[in-house]
């Protein structure tokens, strides 16, 4: 009876797969002595947070005796937060800015609004800022914004519609221009539309702009994270691109928070709570520091003073009146950045 | 026309059909291959028991291992009833079946966010039985149940066709039941069939990138199939890491054309059963 | 896949062909109603109900909406991307795969069944693994794409390089569509043509043409409504510019992204009106064929 053996295993297949569907539902709330907890981060992060959640995991053992296992997501800011309102259990998101998160305050409603107010510094336990990189020794001789507009310069920077990276780097540019004109928001404009006009690819998140420049050879320069230019860097061989400080950047404040709703449900809200706690302490920022992002505590910035040159930076509050007011005015469907798309179209 | 310029006009043909299938389809093959060796078969060897890598592997059986079964149990039923017997509206459920091959496997993601995410039909109900579906191993089996939906009913759709009711009539004449007609007499006849179509339809569900990436949420470890930790490996600049992945399911896509080859070959199997 | 191109074809006619033969008895063969009911149950769950989503969606959004979210001047380039490149690369698989075809049916050489079996490749290799394979090739530093730079040409991240891209997606929709069919063609009335004093191009154009288009637009069909929907293989190298190298696919991820569910399911629905679109020509080529075969 070979065909009913094999039929039996086709019927036995058939049960455990469906059992198999049955049973996988997401991260149960693990009770004794081992935790899980899910940080959906975004795109360059990804180093920061290897080196962050063993140290972490160490000492939440030492302190509640719990074996801690942090699992990660990556992905664009925008990408990632749409995946948490969608559903995605986060404890904690960790993201390139405030907006996102606030999204996911509005339409999931598993967080506070006031969610910012909760830890120090805005809820951002580290800032960043936007730079250049350029090829070795900068042949096309890029010193500041300005030198992004003429013409035969590429400039690579992805999507500001899905990479809060991306939105960091439209406001600089927007922030500069408009200073050099004397605040003149027409000016303004036209500049970021000669600078889109200048870029050849527009990937959907910073680590694939970074790809597309390091190791495709597209661009002239490449609008970056300041973490990621110096991650580049270190990646592949000092000598091979040199980083670009220009006159003026903006100060980017990449916050965090924890998801009550999905902490509750997974009995996770103290190690979750403590872990971002924890990257405020001496010992996280220091790692923070060594995978080059701007440390807020004072000690450790003035030990890595000479990593991070002083610039000038303007903020989002005080420049743009907040990200619900410049993602409005830039961002939204029918604003400024899809303006300016509709009019470069070639 | 004399014969020498049609021989010559034969190399022509041949030589430019093969240097074609050479730049569009060995090229990049062995690109694959050669990205991922780059760095010594140490690199490759680590590349490929990295524990992120080693769950993604997982995964990827675990997914085709519930979605293919699945998708063979269908296919014979829904084979049967078209193949079998006549009734109005066959060809626009035929359509139907056909769909997902034409659907973009972006589109297939989105139905099944649309469905189950927070936001979506059952959204809320299934958060307030802690139910996770997407961003979870069921939304990934579902995708990939979806865009493999067509393969092996669809090899089995014209094979049962074309060989009629005439073998199934006479053993239930001799008193056979109809499940025994089916495992004596049909399963025989179209098993050639049903392997061919199990063949792709794996391969498929091994391979799929864009439905399963909308529906995944890309937890390392946890939802990565092998395509996504591909391009997550490659977003983190560990190219030969995501080569090596790569050449991992380059590996299982050659395995599936020489099994197809060898049903070919060895069976005289013409897919579609084209009896011309 | 396999099936996807060919069995249409034999699919159709087969059917029809079976149920003319069979009208005048009914069946005596069991399992109808359960086999049956169960395709149904399983096709609604699976894809009917899913897809259904998708328009109740776009139903909700009223008219005004829904054509300044599915067809803004954005969305309109992306399809333009889309269907642009889709059609290219068809159109060049039409005159490769033919050729490929026609070399692997009628000629023998040294590793035929090797490139025989390799034509299925892109069925077979994840679109993730060929969409950064084909990038490594033709990007600027790339194995091709090197010899491309110097002139100024760039193939990678350009709507050159999606089709590329849909080109090695398309190939095995072509030749396994028009092989069978020419197969079946025997050699004996290209000698006969030839003898009458027909040139090559005659012969091409007068004999042979006519007896596979049906098989040939078949078979373009099929690629042109894979490549409009491809995501995997076109994402690594398409450019991702807004109104220039910025596919449909990608446009409804980006939308996801901005929290955008509507614009999202907008474009979305004239996607899939495409695809039924496309399927539907599909089967409207072969009645024509078969009509004209009978006829």
């Amino acid at each position: 009876m070979r065909h009913i053996s094999r039929l039996r295993i086709l019927c036995a297949a058939v049960t455990a797969a469906s059992l198999a569907l049955a049973g996988c539902s997401g991260n149960e709330p693990k009770g004794g002595n081992a935790v899980e907890i899910l940080n959906v981060s975004y795109d360059p992060t990804r180093e920061l947070y290897e080196a962050i959640n063993p140290k972490f995991a160490a000492a939440w053992k030492a302190e509640s005796g719990q074996d801690l296992k942090v699992n990660m997501s990556h992905g664009g800011s925008g990408k990632q937060a749409r995946a948490v309102i969608d559903g995605l259990s986060a404890d904690v998101v960790t993201l390139a800015l405030a907006y996102d998160i606030d999204e996911i305050a509005a339409k999931g409603g598993k967080l506070a609004t006031n969610w910012q107010s909760r830890l120090p510094h805005n809820s951002a336990p580290y800032s960043s800022t936007i730079v250049f990189l350029v090829r070795k020794g900068n042949p096309k001789a890029i010193r500041d914004w300005n030198d992004l507009v003429k013409p035969g310069v590429a400039v690579i920077t992805p999507n500001p519609k899905t990479s809060g990276g991306a939105r960091w780097n439209f406001l600089a540019a927007w922030a500069y221009a408009k200073a050099q004109n004397g605040g003149s928001e027409a000016a303004a404009q036209d500049f970021v539309k000669k600078l889109y006009a200048n870029v050849p690819v527009l990937d959907s998140g910073a680590r694939g702009s970074t790809t597309t420049f390091v190791e495709r050879g597209i661009g002239d320069v490449l609008l970056a994270w300041e973490n990621e230019a110096f991650l580049a860097q270190k990646e592949f061989g000092e000598g091979k691109f040199d980083i670009v400080a220009p006159s003026v950047s903006i100060l980017a404040e990449p916050p965090v928070a924890v998801i009550d709703g999905n902490a509750k449900r997974h009995g996770a809200e103290k190690v979750a709570e403590a872990y971002l706690k924890y990257l405020y302490t001496p010992e996280a920022q220091e790692i923070i520091a060594q995978n080059y992002y701007r440390p807020i505590d004072e000690n450790v910035a003035a030990k890595y003073a000479s990593t991070f040159p002083k610039l000038n930076l303007v903020t989002i509050d005080g420049e743009f009146g907040g990200w619900q007011a410049a993602q409005k005015k830039f961002f939204a469907d029918g604003g400024i950045f899809d303006r300016i798309f509709t009019e470069i179209k070639r | 026309m004399n014969t020498l310029s049609f021989i010559r006009a034969r190399h022509l043909l041949i030589a430019a059909a093969l240097a074609f299938i050479a730049l569009f389809l060995v090229l990049p093959l062995v690109s694959v291959f050669v990205a991922a060796l780059q760095k010594g078969l140490a690199a490759y060897g680590a590349a490929l028991i990295d524990p992120d890598a080693l769950s993604a592997i997982r995964l990827t059986l675990l997914v085709a291992a519930i979605a293919v079964p699945l998708n063979i149990v269908f296919g014979v039923l829904a084979a049967w009833s078209i193949a079998k017997f006549d009734f109005p509206g066959k060809s626009l459920l035929v359509t139907f079946i056909d769909l997902p091959f034409s659907v973009s496997p972006v589109v297939a993601g989105l139905i099944y966010v649309l469905m189950f995410g927070a936001q979506g039909w059952f959204g809320p109900w299934l958060q307030e039985h802690d139910v996770q579906i997407i961003f979870a191993v069921p939304g990934i089996v579902l995708a990939t149940i979806f865009v493999t939906f067509p393969f092996v009913a669809r090899e089995l759709i014209p094979l049962m066709s074309e060989q009629g009711r005439d073998d199934e009539e006479a053993a239930l004449s001799l008193g056979a039941s109809g499940f025994q007609t089916f495992l004596r007499v049909t399963l025989p006849n179209i098993r050639w069939g049903l392997l061919y179509g199990v063949l792709l339809c794996n391969a498929r569900a091994m391979g799929e990138f864009g439905a399963v990436s909308v529906v995944s949420g890309h937890l390392r470890g946890i939802t990565n199939t092998m395509p996504l930790h591909v391009e997550i490996l490659y977003n983190e600049y560990n190219f030969v890491a995501a080569f090596a992945v790569a050449s991992l399911l380059a590996l299982l896509a050659l395995v599936t054309l020489v099994l197809k080859s060898i049903v070919e070959w060895r069976f005289g199997y013409h897919h579609g059963s084209a009896k011309h | 896949m396999e099936n996807a191109l060919s069995s249409p074809l034999q699919m159709s006619a087969a059917p029809v062909r079976h149920a003319r033969r069979s009208k005048r008895n009914r069946s005596v063969i069991p399992g109808f109603g359960l086999t049956m009911g169960l395709t149904l149950a399983w096709l609604s769950l699976i894809v009917l109900i899913p897809l259904s989503t998708v328009f109740i969606r776009s139903a909700g959004m009223g008219w005004a909406d829904f054509l300044a979210a599915g067809f803004s001047p954005r969305a309109v380039a992306a399809y333009t991307v889309s269907f642009g490149t889709a059609f290219a690369a068809a159109l060049v698989n039409a005159v490769f795969g033919l050729l490929t075809a026609w070399v692997i049916v009628r000629y023998d050489f040294p590793g035929k069944r090797v490139v025989n079996a390799l034509i299925d490749l892109p069925f077979a290799l994840p679109t993730a693994v060929a969409g950064i394979a084909l990038t490594a090739i033709y990007a600027g530093n790339g194995w091709v794409g090197q010899f491309f730079e110097p002139l100024g040409i760039q193939l990678a991240y350009t709507p050159v390089g999606i089709t590329l891209a849909l080109i090695f997606i398309g190939l095995p929709f072509i030749v396994r569509s028009v092989e069978p069919v020419l197969e079946d063609m025997s050699a004996e009335v290209e000698e006969a043509a030839l003898s009458l004093g027909a040139n090559p191009w005659q012969i091409f154009s007068r004999v042979i043409l006519p007896a596979i288009l049906p098989s040939l637009l078949t078979g373009f069909a099929l690629a042109f409504a894979r490549g409009v929907g491809e995501y995997g293989s076109v994402i690594f190298i398409a450019g991702n510019m807004p109104f220039k190298s910025e596919i449909a696919p990608l446009l409804i991820i980006t939308q996801l992204e901005q929290y955008d569910y509507a614009g999202a399911t907008a474009i979305a629905t004239v996607m899939l009106v495409a695809s039924f679109a496309v399927l539907l020509l599909i089967n409207l080529i072969q009645a024509w064929s078969r009509r004209r075969m009978n006829g």
